[in-house]
């Protein structure tokens, strides 16, 4: 009966380190068997653009890279809500697990990008609304895990990196709508990705594909690092000294 | 002491507190001033790409001189423990922090939005489009104060608290930048510079609304 489900359990450091360790394995896997189908979608099962030849096939990557890094803030941003909320440990320990892998998807989106641009647009960077909210987002990342790695407090760093988690999201659309605006009202959109042709189905399962295996990386990534995050805030307690007997 | 009271008294103080230390008001004010005359010199003095750039230097130098003196805004009341008494009074932490933002405000918004058409004149602004910058700084630089708030709170008592401040706060600071700098170019092109000026005032009366609470949840967290 799922009333009976005591779902608070794993809110202990203690037990969800546990339940991180079984559960890492599965999507480390799901991520590679994804990874694996999603490549093969992209490179052998596409066909080759008739506008951008070969280079198109980059988006495999950059797409889903820029919508995790995009989805990663906001489920950082729920994680801290919750730790503020109710006074979880695990909930901002989450927050910071999530917010390197956050901060590097978006470093990739933003390289694999550049990449893009180059053969399509015939540059490396143009200050189109996306690219440069992108970018935004990675100050913001930066921001965070900066302001956690000041306090040594652990337990201020937490909050703290909770409220700007916070205020971030809060700016996030504003800031978005704002780089947008400035842009049309600067140079007029040059290149927009509604301009392009729409996608063939095979392309769009493609990345659909490499979404999900970023995701499933995205959470096996975190989990790994909360696992981490957990052991050297606990490593005074008598769990973790049990389970270092245990194993020795 | 109803509120009004309260934050008229804060103000007093701030604003004496300032005047006694009249020297950091002026370096925020100079730094505004040298930030501003170095773009001439870096991108060369052709008066037509001056003209155009204008606006958004004038607006940059704010936004860095805005953030070079955050770190005054809590950091000598948290170090003499003037804060924790602040904290310990029964009035709502919202009402005294909205005075020492208006304060700081006015002691480093206001001498800014003073100098600023100078500047202007340097880069070849047209009268109306001074105007359009004086207003638009006078709507943009309590943004500024508001949101920083958020930062040099969090950053209360921290090594390197300057430079950390600079990367959490001037990623917010960027809609601010561009609909001021906006509005100016708006001037200067003949587009009309209404809807920026707009969007600046609802900016400012969002940041006015939210800020208070995000600081004095930034307060707690960090005096705790």
């Amino acid at each position: 009966m799922m009333s009976s489900l005591n779902w608070y359990k794993y809110s202990s450091p203690a037990t969800f380190y546990g339940l991180a360790g079984k559960a890492i394995p599965w999507f480390y896997g799901a991520a590679a068997l994804f990874c694996v189908a999603g490549l093969y979608i992209g490179f052998f099962l596409a066909p080759t653009d008739f506008q951008q030849s070969e280079a198109y096939r980059i988006i495999f990557i950059h797409v889903p890279a820029a919508w995790m890094s995009m989805f990663i803030y906001i489920v950082m941003a729920f994680w801290a809500a919750l730790g503020l909320a109710f006074n979880t440990r695990l909930s901002f320990m989450m927050a910071s697990a999530l917010a390197p892998t956050g901060a590097m998807l978006t470093f990739v989106a933003l390289w694999t990008g550049a990449l893009w641009g180059k053969p399509t647009w015939g540059t490396w960077w143009v200050w189109d609304a996306r690219l440069t909210s992108e970018l935004i987002l990675f100050f913001l990342y930066l921001g965070f895990m900066a302001l956690q790695a000041a306090i040594d407090d652990p337990r201020r760093a937490d909050r703290a990196g909770a409220l700007i988690a916070l205020v971030g999201v809060v700016n996030v659309p504003i800031i978005y709508f704002s780089v947008r605006w400035w842009n049309t009202l600067h140079q007029g959109a040059s290149v927009s990705f509604s301009k392009a042709p729409s996608m063939a189905t095979i392309m769009l399962v493609g990345m659909l594909v490499m979404a999900l295996a970023a995701w499933m990386y995205a959470i096996a990534a975190a989990l790994s690092r909360v696992r981490s995050i957990i052991l050297e805030r606990e490593r005074n307690s008598q769990w973790v000294a049990q389970m270092v007997e245990a194993e020795a | 002491m109803n509120t009004l009271q309260i934050v008229l008294v804060l103000l007093r103080r701030e604003l004496t507190l300032a005047m006694r230390r009249r020297g950091d008001v002026l370096t925020v004010l100079f730094f505004f001033v040298i930030v501003a005359s170095l773009f001439p010199l870096g991108v060369g003095p052709d008066p037509k790409l001056l003209r155009l750039m204008g606006g958004g230097v004038v607006w940059v130098a704010a936004l860095l001189a805005a953030m070079l003196s955050l770190g005054r805004m809590f950091a000598s009341d948290y170090a003499d423990g003037t804060l924790e008494q602040m904290v310990l009074t029964p009035t709502p932490p919202v009402v005294w922090i909205t005075g020492k933002m208006l304060a700081h405000w006015l002691v480093s918004g206001v001498p800014l939005i003073l100098v600023a058409p100078v500047l202007g004149v340097q880069f070849g602004l047209s009268s109306e489009a001074l105007g359009v910058l004086v207003f638009s700084l006078l709507l943009g630089t309590p943004v500024l104060s508001l949101i920083g708030a958020i930062g040099a709170a969090l950053t209360l008592g921290l090594r390197g608290g300057g430079v950390l401040v600079s990367l959490l706060v001037l990623p917010l600071y960027i809609p601010v930048l561009i609909f001021g700098a906006g509005a100016v170019d708006g001037a200067m092109s003949g587009l009309g510079s209404e809807a920026h000026l707009s969007l600046l005032g609802g900016i400012l009366i969002l940041a006015f609304m939210l800020t208070p609470w995000a600081v004095s949840a930034a307060l707690r967290i960090s005096m705790e």
